[in-house]
């Protein structure tokens, strides 16, 4: 009996060994002020970047997180039929909005490359190059060259880049993001909302670009419909 | 007595997997190590990584805390010949593979990812399982074989 209690405590400092190297090899150095929360964090009246016209009846929110494999699924597969079919014809605009998992080491840096990229006007060129190319998010290994090079592609100017990057410029708004994704419940990435609620909450697995459809025309059809601006009233006129 | 030694050593090592699961959840550690197919990156950052608000390796980490201290609190010497424990550590085993089976159900249809380390902790759940079952088939150990009835002569 005695022998067992040994083999279990053998066991046990072995097991936990493991574990903590395994926790301790999480990959590289993560990069400067950008890579972690901020200590404090500052509303800049910001809401995301979006697609579509500002007229859109319907608006999607997504929180994302640059990391997560399924969002690099859902940029790269739905959202082409989506942008086509929904954003494109008015119908819908589309929101993007941080989540940075905790139990990803570079989502927030990601997140910063691409809000830095926005700066420059290069949001949406640097959100792909994020998902399309999302190896990177595989390896454990340190992204700063990467993402300077997704930058580069996406048309970005690397001096001002990494000047906001160094300083971790939009770290508070990422932050902020992230505290307003846990107010509204965001539990998963990725999350939408349209026109505020949250859809597909009792979904199985991805939404895809129909299911988006069905939500636009579903609102539509139940919304009423808007007084004509000044220039369509001009335009009735004549 | 075999048996519940067993589900004590299988218990110890599913305890430890689900512990690293559970803090590479709370944001411990980089990238989770499950080899290049990216499954359990795919899984854990699911929405169904998550029940009743924490993450489900945390529900793991309290099963196998449960099973392994039965296990253990059963092979006290007084505790040996009771075969009600052998009932519980069942009655818990049957618990822990029914919600992993939901759990790879979820992952086999739903999400369409497996994750290395869920298959790991599912087969040592199934062992427990099976064990436990044994465990209710077979005679009560006697600690005492002073007080053990008389057998009776097979010689006739």
């Amino acid at each position: 009996m005695n022998r067992f209690y040994a083999m279990v405590a053998v066991l046990a400092v072995v097991l936990g060994v493991g574990v903590f190297a395994l926790l301790r090899t999480g990959g590289g150095t993560a990069p400067a002020a950008a890579a972690g929360p901020p200590p404090t964090v500052v509303d800049d009246s910001f809401r995301g970047y979006s697609l579509g016209q500002g007229r859109a009846p319907v608006e999607i929110v997504e929180y994302l997180d640059f990391e997560c494999p399924v969002c690099a699924s859902f940029a790269t597969i739905q959202m082409p039929t989506i942008k086509e079919q929904l954003i494109n014809t008015g119908k819908v605009r589309w929101r993007y909005r941080d989540f940075p998992l905790a139990i990803h080491k570079y989502s927030r840096f990601a997140a910063h490359a691409a809000q830095c990229a926005g700066a420059q006007g290069r949001f949406f060129e640097m959100h792909d190059q994020l998902f399309n190319h999302h190896q990177w998010a595989q390896t454990g290994k340190d992204p700063s060259d990467l993402f300077r090079s997704f930058a580069q592609a996406a048309g970005v100017d690397l001096k001002a880049y990494d000047a906001c990057m160094q300083t971790g410029r939009y770290a508070q708004r990422i932050e902020f993001s992230r505290q307003e994704g846990e107010q509204v419940l965001v539990d998963g990435t990725p999350t939408f909302y349209a026109n505020g609620k949250k859809l597909f909450t009792n979904l199985r697995r991805l939404p895809s670009s129909d299911d988006f459809k069905a939500v636009a025309d579903s609102i539509i059809a139940h919304s009423p419909p808007k007084p004509p601006t000044q220039q369509e009233r001009e335009h009735l006129r004549h | 007595m075999r048996h519940r030694q067993a589900i004590a050593l299988l218990a110890l090592v599913g305890l430890f997997v689900a512990l690293y699961l559970w803090l590479h959840a709370l944001g411990f550690g980089g990238a989770i190590k499950c080899g290049t197919s990216g499954g359990c990156e795919t899984v854990q950052t699911s929405p169904w990584a998550v029940f009743l608000g924490l993450p489900v390796a945390f529900y793991g980490v309290v099963g196998y805390v449960v099973v392994l201290v039965v296990a253990l609190v059963a092979l006290r010497p007084a505790a040996l010949a009771q075969r009600p424990w052998n009932v519980l550590l069942a009655g818990l085993a049957t618990a822990g593979v029914l919600f992993t089976a939901y759990l790879t159900y979820l992952e086999l249809f739903v999400i369409q990812a497996i994750c290395r380390w869920c298959v790991g902790s599912a087969i040592i759940i199934t062992l427990i399982w099976i064990v436990s079952l044994l465990s209710l088939r077979s005679p009560a150990t006697r600690t005492d074989l002073s007080a053990s009835p008389q057998q009776p002569d097979p010689r006739v």
